[in-house]
């Protein structure tokens, strides 16, 4: 037992004499909430749209302040004509633009429909698609405004709610996928060199030449490791709070509980790999490159995992992050409770102790 | 009882390709200073790592203190201490945390047996906040060996622990050794430099994986066959050059600032004549004396006599 605490307390040593991995450790959560949560949007927001009114009435003036009057849009009135939004266009100085004909209000007032124009940038769909949501709602809204009595006979008026989510804030998508990305990467990348780095400076040759058994070795490199990583997880969850307005509404016990086993999981996948490999170099790139491309693309929370191929979902089953990520998902933002997300936590544990297993078996008695 | 036993030692690297050890034999006896003699590549970290358990040999069995080092492994790692070619203690952690850890490691601490360390620790005591990355040489290797010695171990394996240190350390570390044996420990040392040789009680001159002879540094001089010559001049390079035409000279080898000559024929040389006869090639400043030989001389004696056997 002593043996343990001695071993515990160099690798705590190891840890905190070596700035850069601190660095890695606490740096690269902060860069990536503030990242995800500022620069990575995919709101759309304070969007310059051109508008040429041509038709210059009552009605076209009255859409037109409704639009400045919405958050989403900055009105553009400079263009005069068609040709120089075709120009702003290509300049890429435009990205949407609003057209009233001649005559908009008159026709609008006397046959009882007029036509506008939307034109947007299709090279980038989705914000051509939330641009067009944004001005079809309002010019909805507008035309229930001016003819309130024109009832038709049989209407279906769709109540819209976004449950979990009223307010449509971005972070609460990416947290639990930031939590799931920063967590794995940290964990793993950390502990797959901590074994091998004995071997490389030769301090593994006078380590194996003692009464030391292997799971100790394993337990004292992981410790510190969970320590710090539930840390960077507190750092995390503060920001998310904080920061970026994100409301835990779960259980913060089981919150804290599940990600244990999720960094337990990772750092078993890190010290698989740092028994499997022989240099730090090797154990780095197969713990970063490996496990941060699957980890992005196969957690679901950049792509969704059912538009893909049968095959892709397959492999999204063995990355311990899209359980994390549906576990994280469930707790902080649904409020669910532990019955809701058993399967996942059995599957993280069952991950855990697979490669727990292969990390110890895989562990070198002697030199190769 | 001998602490450590080799029998028809054998280890290749490579799946066989290299040969590393080639079917050693050899025996040190309890208590003994035991040294391994060879030049680099000789296979002498190998055999280290057979005894200490690290390797597997290919063929052949190896015991330490009678426990086998293949099945008994985990007595022997609990037993003996080993301190290997390269400083491989943590750089990052102090001279005294680096001892806590591997005396706690063996389950130990450094007060129950700080007598057998005390003479080699108060010299780095001055320096024991110090990360052990950033200590010289000689420090590194006093640290080195007490780690090795904190458990009190029956066997001392000790790879290549001078090299890299400056003289005057060295000359120290072999008073530590010779103390330490005076305590009953078995040490077995290896080393490439030959003048260290006669420190140990026995040694072993290895070359190509081969054992060329055992026995006391005394006993490897005396067996020294012929009478050994040394020969000096200004133009050292001319010397050897002419010499190496000569047919009654079986080898000659420059050897400091002199060249060591044997001869085919083990009679007395007529000195004054030889050295008119060196005069007369036209060599300047000609000196010519009868030496008696050193562990490297019969060395290279015991390497060249290998290479002629088997051309």
């Amino acid at each position: 037992m002593k043996q343990l605490l001695v071993f515990i307390r160099k690798e705590f040593f190891h840890v905190f004499r070596d700035k850069r991995t601190l660095l890695i450790m606490f740096g690269l959560p902060v860069v990536q909430i503030v990242l995800f949560g500022f620069a990575l949007t995919s709101e759309v927001k304070n969007i310059t749209l051109t508008v040429i009114d041509q038709a210059r009435d009552v009605n076209s003036t009255q859409i037109i302040n409704k639009i400045k009057s919405s958050s989403y849009f900055i009105v553009d009135e400079s263009a005069i004509n068609y040709d120089a939004v075709s120009t702003a266009f290509k300049k890429g100085t435009a990205r949407c633009a609003l057209i009233f004909p001649a005559g908009f209000g008159n026709d609008l007032q006397d046959a009882g429909q007029a036509q506008v124009q939307i034109l947007t940038d299709g090279s980038d769909p989705n914000m051509a698609k939330t641009v067009i949501n944004y001005l079809t709602a309002i010019l909805t809204a507008y035309q229930q405004e001016i003819s309130p009595g024109a009832q038709l006979p049989y209407r279906i008026i769709p109540e819209q709610r976004m449950l979990y989510n009223e307010e449509g804030n971005g972070s609460l998508n990416f947290i639990p996928g930031v939590m799931a990305l920063v967590l794995m990467l940290v964990c793993t990348a950390l502990t797959s060199v901590a074994v091998v780095r004995e071997k490389e400076l030769g301090t593994m040759e006078i380590l194996l030449v003692s009464p030391f058994k292997p799971l100790l070795v394993l337990l004292a490199k992981a410790v510190p490791y969970l320590v710090l990583s539930l840390a960077n997880f507190t750092l995390i969850l503060v920001l998310a709070v904080f920061v970026l307005h994100v409301e835990v509404k779960g259980s913060i016990l089981l919150l804290f509980l599940v990600s244990t086993l999720f960094i337990i999981a990772c750092l078993s996948i890190g010290l698989m790999i740092s028994n499997t490999t022989n240099s730090q170099q090797t154990a780095l790139l197969l713990s970063m490159m490996g496990m941060m491309i699957p980890t992005l693309i196969f957690t679901g929370f950049m792509f969704p995992l059912e538009n893909m191929p049968w095959i892709f979902q397959m492999i999204s089953y063995v990355v311990p992050a899209r359980w994390y990520f549906l576990v994280i998902k469930a707790v902080m933002l649904k409020g669910l409770g532990f019955s809701y997300i058993w399967k996942e936590t059995a599957v993280l544990l069952g991950m855990t102790v697979v490669a727990l297993s292969i990390a110890l078996k895989n562990f070198k008695i002697r030199l190769s | 009882m001998n602490a450590v036993v080799l029998d028809h030692i054998t280890k290749t690297y490579e799946a066989g390709k290299v040969l590393a050890v080639d079917d050693v034999s050899l025996e040190v006896a309890a208590g003994e200073l035991f040294g391994l003699i060879g030049p680099d590549g000789a296979g002498k970290t190998s055999i280290f790592r057979i005894l200490t358990t690290l390797l597997l040999p290919d063929k052949g069995t190896a015991s330490v203190n009678g426990r086998d080092c293949v099945k008994d492994y985990k007595a022997i790692r609990r037993s003996v201490g080993y301190m290997p070619g390269r400083f491989s203690l943590y750089q990052d952690l102090t001279v005294a945390e680096n001892l806590h850890f591997f005396a706690t490691l063996f389950g130990t601490t450094i007060d129950a047996n700080y007598d057998l360390i005390r003479d080699i620790y108060e010299q780095i005591k001055p320096f024991s906040d110090r990360r052990a990355g950033k200590l010289s040489g000689g420090m590194k290797q006093k640290l080195a060996l007490c780690c090795a010695l904190v458990h009190k171990p029956e066997v001392l394996f000790l790879d290549e622990p001078t090299t890299g240190v400056d003289a005057v350390s060295r000359k120290e570390f072999w008073e530590m050794l010779r103390t330490l044996k005076q305590q009953g420990i078995t040490i077995v040392v290896s080393t490439p430099y030959m003048d260290e040789a006669v420190l140990c009680e026995r040694i072993a001159l290895i070359q190509g994986g081969k054992i060329m002879s055992v026995d006391t540094p005394a006993s490897v001089i005396a067996t020294f066959p012929v009478q050994l010559y040394a020969v000096k001049a200004a133009n050292i390079y001319r010397l050897l050059t002419s010499l190496r035409e000569d047919t009654a000279i079986d080898s000659c080898y420059a050897f400091g600032e002199y060249v060591h000559v044997t001869f085919r024929h083990d009679t007395d040389q007529d000195l004054p004549q030889w050295q008119q006869k060196l005069a007369a090639q036209g060599h300047e400043q000609v000196d010519v004396k009868k030496i008696s030989p050193s562990i490297e001389d019969s060395f290279i004696r015991l390497m060249n006599e290998k290479q002629n056997v088997q051309p």
